[in-house]
């Protein structure tokens, strides 16, 4: 071993690479800086090295992330309510505050030192077990997802399978601690999660299928290079700018808020009605472990929303390729993450028949009918000149016509009132 | 619970919409009792709901209170006239000053003692102002009952700073105001405190504006709102319910109208109805009232005279009245808020007695939540806008 070929990295400095955007230095920069960690090692260790590092890097990076998205969202829903959030907490040993942003470790720090309860009655195995296969699961999700144009974890070639396989079981983790906890609010809780769970898995479900049969491939990275290109350099040939991209991504968003139990469907946490839900027996760390895969939830379901219809880790325009891959998925999953949680300073809480019959009388049959639409998109993709306006023009009726008639019969009977004033 | 008991709820308690399961077998499964309270996040306080569940549908509500008992009704016999005051502050601790206001009134009554125009004024502006406070904050609890994340709720707590801070500088308290006196008020109202008001009440219709492009229209709110906790006008008038959560059942009866008292007759407002008595017409006749709320806030502090703020005749401290009786009452932002006194000529009443309007109101909860789901009956229960001070007393 000698040191000049772990070295040799340094030798590319160049930012911009005449071989394009695919070979760019900053592009490569965490291959070469895992590829000279594991120059060091002897050659049948290294694959394991490897993998490890993917490993450390992920729980090393969303951890992070997990950590500032909840002092975002409190100082976002803060500043949406006109108060300041949380920005008190200062650098241990020091005056200084910096917005508080050593928040999120002390809120750590508080968790780990609270004492544990575990209520007389309840199940204990499955009290422990819930936080912990919620949290495993929801950690493995993140093995799929593109996070950059060199940043596969794992190359499956069924990953968005895999991926949604082990979503829908952070679940059955839902059930398992309220079932557990031997408490009638958790109880209800388990009830609607499985409620939850059986309705917004399907429209969730039915609306990547689309992409899937564009694409033609159930693999995450195949489907990423399915929507690389622009449209006269300026539209991007992402899902999310079809017709049946776009209702697509609406479908998954709206679903993607319900599988991770986030606020307009946060039914099984309720506070104000099951005062915390699954988690009311729950303290100390074991909360935190609820929360954080709560978070994490959020953010695989973000990126995979964006691997699917948003272009994963493409640059929106040709001009902006200079900036890597994954500073752009960053960006796209920041996005979106901000929007989670903006609608959840917006909207109130929807009712529990409210909200399977929301998804069954209208996500799910429009989502069907988007599936339709795909197929007729990718029959007509020879359509040119007037007749790609026609492709546009069917498109986008088929989805719309739906939406308006299944909107109204859902919300028939619901309306603005005009009030009588007595003389 | 057996069959029976429960087809002769049915029987009893068939209000429109309500369906409440009959079988009862083991395939059909037990029912859960829940209960809901004194330590639970929404129920505005020490109250507790009994709820017999059928999955999610409420068979069975029996409400607990008296967790907040304080003997406030014996107490007022072992005090004087005056020493009740501050203790009617604690009643209804959203709005001491008509709390204030029915008391002195029935002492007036009682003693026959003459109020100076320029207090009646003062005394409007101040009730008005109570209820903007008061609907303000129910508008936002309501909201936070039925799952907004806290915005609503800031931006209601927002404005009723604002109208405590007002409170604050004229009688020396936020909250707890004891401000009205037999014959008057405590304090003259300065002119700087009148146009802090006065500005308070031009822009106060700015924020309801923005308060409803929020929460009116939004399709959510109606879908939870609207059809839940229907109280029929027979049902509200045969239990006594008063205020607001009458008027949403279509029924005209405000006492500022009955009743004339005070100086509301020289104002021109009008009283919204509703037509469904939904937790939805709680909601807006509330907004409504507000709104009516400022155009007589805005006659009262145009036209305040000037003058005394006390009857100089008015004896506070050797307060004797003569033996009698006197119920006093106006619409406070609840409902009828009255006192009811028994004076056998001594420095004390003889008998004191409250009419709380969260409490009576309160009565009709269970014919409003039955065959809805868990999640109604807290923003019913929001709807009802109780404050457990006024309800155990």
């Amino acid at each position: 071993m000698t040191l000049s070929g772990p070295l040799t990295f340094l030798l590319q400095l160049p930012l911009a690479s005449a071989a394009g955007a695919a070979d760019a230095f900053l592009e490569r920069l965490p291959l070469v800086a895992r590829d000279w960690v594991t120059s060091w090692l002897p050659e049948p260790w290294r694959w394991l090295v490897n993998s490890l590092l993917s490993i450390a890097v992920i729980l090393s990076v969303f951890g992070l992330l997990f950590a500032y998205v909840t002092l975002a969202e409190r100082k976002i829903l803060g500043r949406i309510q006109n108060r300041p959030g949380p920005n008190r907490t200062p650098i241990p040993f020091t005056k200084l505050r910096f917005f508080g942003l050593a928040q999120p470790f002390a809120d750590g720090v508080k968790s780990l030192t609270k004492e544990d309860v575990v209520p007389r009655g309840a199940d204990h195995l499955l009290h422990f077990l819930a936080p912990v296969v919620l949290l495993a699961f929801s950690i493995l999700t993140f093995a799929v997802i593109p996070y950059g144009r060199h940043l596969v974890p794992v190359e499956l070639n069924a990953g968005v399978l895999y991926f949604f396989a082990a979503g829908a079981a952070t679940e059955l983790a839902v059930f398992m601690a309220g079932w557990a906890s031997r408490n009638k609010y958790s109880l209800l809780a388990a009830m609607r999660a499985l409620a939850q769970l059986i309705s917004y898995e399907l429209p969730l479900l039915l609306a990547w299928v689309p992409v899937v049969l564009v694409a033609g491939s159930l693999s995450t990275t195949e489907i990423v290079a399915a929507q690389a290109g622009w449209q006269f350099n300026v539209i991007p040939h992402w899902h999310v700018f079809t017709p049946w991209g776009a209702a697509g991504f609406a479908i998954f968003m709206i679903a993607a808020l319900a599988e991770s139990n986030r606020s307009p469907f946060d039914l099984p946490e309720a506070e104000s009605e099951l005062i915390a839900g699954h988690l009311t027996e729950y303290s100390g760390f074991k909360y935190a472990l609820f929360f954080m895969a709560e978070y994490f939830g959020m953010i695989a379901l973000s990126g995979m929303a964006i691997t699917l219809f948003l272009g994963g880790w493409h640059a929106p325009s040709p001009y902006v390729e200079f900036i890597p891959s994954y500073v752009w998925f960053m960006g796209k999953l920041s996005a979106l993450l901000l929007g989670f949680i903006w609608i959840r300073a917006t909207f109130p809480r929807l009712r529990m028949d409210q909200l399977t019959r929301f998804a069954w009388k209208f996500l799910v049959p429009l989502a069907l009918i988007n599936l339709g639409n795909a197929a007729f998109w990718s029959l007509s993709f020879h359509w040119s000149g007037p007749f790609q306006i026609l492709r546009w023009l069917i498109s986008v009726l088929v989805v719309v016509g739906p939406f308006v008639l299944l909107g109204r019969k859902l919300s028939a009977g619901v309306a603005p009132r005009v009030y009588r004033y007595a003389v | 619970m057996s069959v029976s008991d429960l087809s002769a709820l049915n029987a009893q308690r068939a209000t429109p919409g309500a369906r409440v399961r009959e079988v009862h077998d083991s395939f059909h499964g037990d029912l859960l009792e829940v209960s809901m309270g004194p330590h639970h996040p929404s129920t505005h306080g020490v109250f507790r709901m009994i709820v017999t569940l059928d999955g999610e549908t409420i068979v069975k509500l029996k409400p607990v209170f008296g967790y907040l008992h304080r003997n406030h009704e014996k107490l007022g016999e072992t005090v004087t006239y005056l020493g009740s005051m501050p203790y009617t502050d604690r009643l209804d601790y959203l709005s001491s000053m008509t709390n204030n206001w029915a008391y002195a009134l029935a002492v007036e009554k009682l003693a026959g003692q003459a109020v100076p125009e320029r207090a009646e004024y003062v005394r409007v502006i101040l009730a008005e102002l109570t209820r903007l406070l008061n609907h303000t904050c129910l508008a936002g609890f309501l909201m936070q009952d039925c799952g907004c994340s806290g915005t609503p709720l800031m931006y209601a707590f927002r404005e009723r700073e604002y109208i405590l801070d007002l409170f604050e500088s004229l009688s020396g308290s936020r909250m707890m105001c004891n401000y009205q006196r037999f014959g008057g008020c405590r304090v003259d109202p300065s002119a700087d405190w009148l146009a802090g008001a006065q500005k308070l009440t031009d822009r106060y219709g700015t924020f309801l504006d923005e308060f409803e492009t929020l929460l009116t229209g939004n399709e959510i709110i109606m879908a939870r709102t609207q059809g839940v906790g229907k109280l029929s006008p027979e049902l509200a008038i045969s239990a006594g319910v008063t205020g607001p959560m009458l008027r949403a059942t279509g029924v005209n009866y405000d006492l500022r109208k009955v009743d004339a008292y005070g100086v509301y007759p020289r104002f021109d407002f009008r009283v919204p109805l509703g037509d469904h008595g939904d937790v939805y017409d709680r909601y807006m006749i509330r907004v409504l009232e507000m709104r009516e709320s400022i155009k007589i806030l805005q006659q009262a502090l145009a036209g305040l005279p000037a003058g005394p703020i006390m009857d100089p005749k008015a004896k506070l401290r050797s307060f004797r009245p003569k033996a009698g009786e006197a119920y006093g009452r106006i619409e406070g932002p609840k409902g009828e808020i009255g006192f009811y006194l028994l004076s056998d000529g001594s420095p004390n009443p003889y008998r004191y007695r409250i009419r709380p309007p969260s409490f009576i109101n309160l009565t009709v909860l269970e014919d409003m939540c039955l065959g809805h789901t868990v999640a109604d009956a807290v923003i019913i229960l929001g709807s009802v806008d109780i404050v457990l001070g006024e309800v155990d007393r």
